[in-house]
């Protein structure tokens, strides 16, 4: 860092701009720390209000309804499945694509680039879409969240860029001329070169899959293919919300709607806990390579 | 750089002679193999709803399929245009996406400048790490920490409110409260991940200048005013192109998890709608004209936003 002196007008700022930070970090971690305190306290203390950054009357059975909850074990092991799988075949098609668009010697590279980043201004729509995948006979497959999504074309673009910018041209030519053909040149020699980018890869599209609701909700009508968001949207904000309604003088239906309104009470706390905290404690790791990701997509041709 | 000589040699420019054309496709089999996988989806899954489009403007009936039905021109468009809900629907679209932008633009930046004043990396990082989090929530789980803050039984909005002699208030089912907790939530999810491209356009700024501008007598302000400010407005201005391009585009995930009988009539944005004619009412037609028509909007203002700014002589995207 530069060595600047410190005049009394920058000792103010500086402790000014410290403060401020503080205060962002509070508002930012505030709502997070109050959830997790919740999901380990007593129902009774949560429900009146009493819970706000530290536990009150220690208490797991939040935890253990989850764990016993079946929709959402299902929901979980539907959202890993969804999310492995998924992310490999983004990888698998995206990939080479983007090295291929990578090399200027491709003819016909400036067109492809406009036919695939065209899409990102104009689209079907929800509806042409669904009656797409409908009659495509992949409506409620365990198929249609894998392969309706395989390529994301910012995700693209960032992958061609790093291409093109960080893999030695020489290094390739190199392989080339001892005989390496381009499948193997990529394969052995340009893959291993892109671990950061492999990684920012797996975290955007891993990300975008164990997020995901809204294909699931149009296209999957089969309790058993569900993915976790879905079972949590149930439980976080159908039930929330009904039993809002109730407070604001609207009719509850039955009584099986009240036992799910006080189940998801209890879990609901846990249950956020549960499924936020892979992605949560994954992505420090990934800081370094995805803050670089964002400035490798901000360039895009 | 990278650009080999060699290959340009070899190569030349992009030859358009028939001989070249087959060379160049049979030794370059290998990259077009590698595209083919990517081709294939952009055809099915991008283009081929495209190609279903046409419905906006026939009367599409599942039996006859896309092919079969018949032309019925504008029938839809004008229906929708002159039904009574057209302006609220766009009101409430436009309100969102404008408060949004207008409050949540700049917040980013201010994040990024202040944390560029830091001389400790350790506390930067830290605040980095921990504004990055909301982001890697999921939106489900988001309105629902929402919901569960704003509860007016046992949320620590309301409890704040009456510990301040307020009375408890139920946002959720409030219409007026909507817009706000709508656009101040999502503030707080994503202000620390949009703020990482202007750190690192700011991490490029050559101290010699600020160095200089002290011994010129500037303050710190006046530093970060003219210095880092001016060296990420090229970011900035394409950041804001991108924007407000997408002003009629409301994402229909976050909203459709917060509507409800109560709030719809500020919360009822367009692709709401759509969902709600098209896939609950199938309505296919129908919707899929009011889809086409928000597309098309979102197009011509992205153009017209861009090419006002190449016009002001300023970055564009095209």
């Amino acid at each position: 860092m530069s060595v600047i002196k410190e005049s009394p007008g920058d000792r103010v700022f500086n402790l000014l701009n410290l403060f401020v930070l503080t205060i962002v970090l509070v508002i930012v971690l505030f709502p997070l720390i109050h959830i997790v305190a919740a999901s380990v306290s007593d129902p009774d203390y949560v429900s009146t209000g009493k819970v706000l950054l530290f536990p009150r009357g220690f208490n797991i059975e939040g935890y253990k309804k989850v764990f016993q909850y079946k929709d959402i074990m299902i929901g979980y092991r539907n959202t890993i499945f969804y999310t492995i799988v998924g992310t490999l075949v983004n990888l698998a098609v995206t990939l080479p694509a983007a090295y291929a668009l990578s090399k200027k010697r491709l003819m016909g590279r400036n067109g492809l680039m406009f036919f695939m980043a065209f899409t990102m201004y104009f689209s079907g729509g929800m509806i042409p879409t669904y009656i797409l995948i409908r009659d495509l006979n992949l409506l409620n497959t365990y198929a249609v969240l894998v392969v309706s999504g395989a390529v994301n074309t910012t995700n693209l673009i960032i992958c061609r860029t790093f291409f093109t910018s960080s893999i030695p041209s020489e290094l390739e030519e190199a392989a080339m001329i001892d005989g390496c053909s381009t499948t193997r040149t990529f394969l052995t020699i340009v893959l291993p070169l892109s671990k950061a980018l492999l990684g920012v890869m797996v975290l955007y599209y891993g990300i975008g899959h164990w997020n995901s609701y809204f294909n699931a909700l149009i296209y999957l009508t089969d309790r058993s293919k569900v993915p976790l968001q879905l079972v949590l949207r149930e439980i976080l904000i159908e039930q929330e919300m009904a039993s809002q309604m109730l407070e604001s003088g609207a009719a509850v239906s039955d009584d099986l709607r009240k036992m799910q309104m006080k189940l998801a009470s209890l879990i609901k706390y846990s249950a956020i806990v549960v499924s936020s905290l892979p992605v949560l404690i994954v992505y420090p790791f990934l800081q370094k390579y995805f803050e670089k990701g964002v400035m490798l997509g901000s360039l895009k041709g | 750089m990278n650009i080999s000589l060699s290959e340009n040699k070899k190569h030349g420019n992009t030859g358009k002679s028939r001989k070249h054309f087959f060379i160049r496709l049979s030794r370059d089999y290998e990259l077009y193999l590698f595209l083919l996988p990517a081709i294939l989806y952009y055809i099915i899954f991008a283009y081929g709803p495209m190609y279903g489009v046409q419905i906006a403007f026939k009367d599409f009936n599942g039996s006859q399929g896309i092919w079969g039905s018949s032309w019925v021109g504008l029938k839809h468009f004008k229906n929708f245009f002159q039904s009574y809900y057209f302006w609220p629907l766009i009101r409430n679209t436009l309100t969102v996406s404008i408060y949004t932008l207008v409050a949540g633009f700049p917040v980013p930046i201010i994040l990024a400048l202040m944390l560029n004043e830091v001389k400790n990396e350790k506390f930067k990082s830290l605040v980095q790490t921990v504004t990055y989090a909301p982001h890697f929530i999921s939106i489900v789980v988001l309105v629902g920490i929402i919901t569960i803050v704003m509860s007016p039984n046992y949320g620590i909005v309301n409890l704040g409110l009456q510990a301040l002699g307020f009375e408890k208030h139920n946002f959720m089912t409030d219409p007026k409260a909507f817009r706000h907790i709508y656009v101040l939530s999502g503030i707080w999810q994503s202000t620390g991940w949009n703020s990482i491209i202007y750190i690192a356009a700011l991490s490029s700024v050559d101290p010699a200048i600020h160095e200089s501008a002290v011994i010129d007598g500037a303050s710190r302000l006046q530093r970060i005013w003219h210095i880092n400010v001016k060296s990420i407005v090229p970011t900035m201005v394409i950041l804001l192109i991108l924007n407000a391009g997408s002003i009629m585009n409301v994402g229909f995930e976050k909203v459709f998890l917060m509507q409800n009988d109560l709030n719809s009539t500020t919360s009822d944005v367009i692709s709401t709608y759509i969902y709600r004619r098209g896939m609950v009412k199938a309505d296919y037609s129908f919707s899929t004209a009011v889809g086409l028509f928000n597309n098309v909007v979102n197009f011509i203002l992205l153009m017209l936003v861009n090419t006002v700014s190449r016009k002001l002589g300023e970055t564009s995207l095209f």
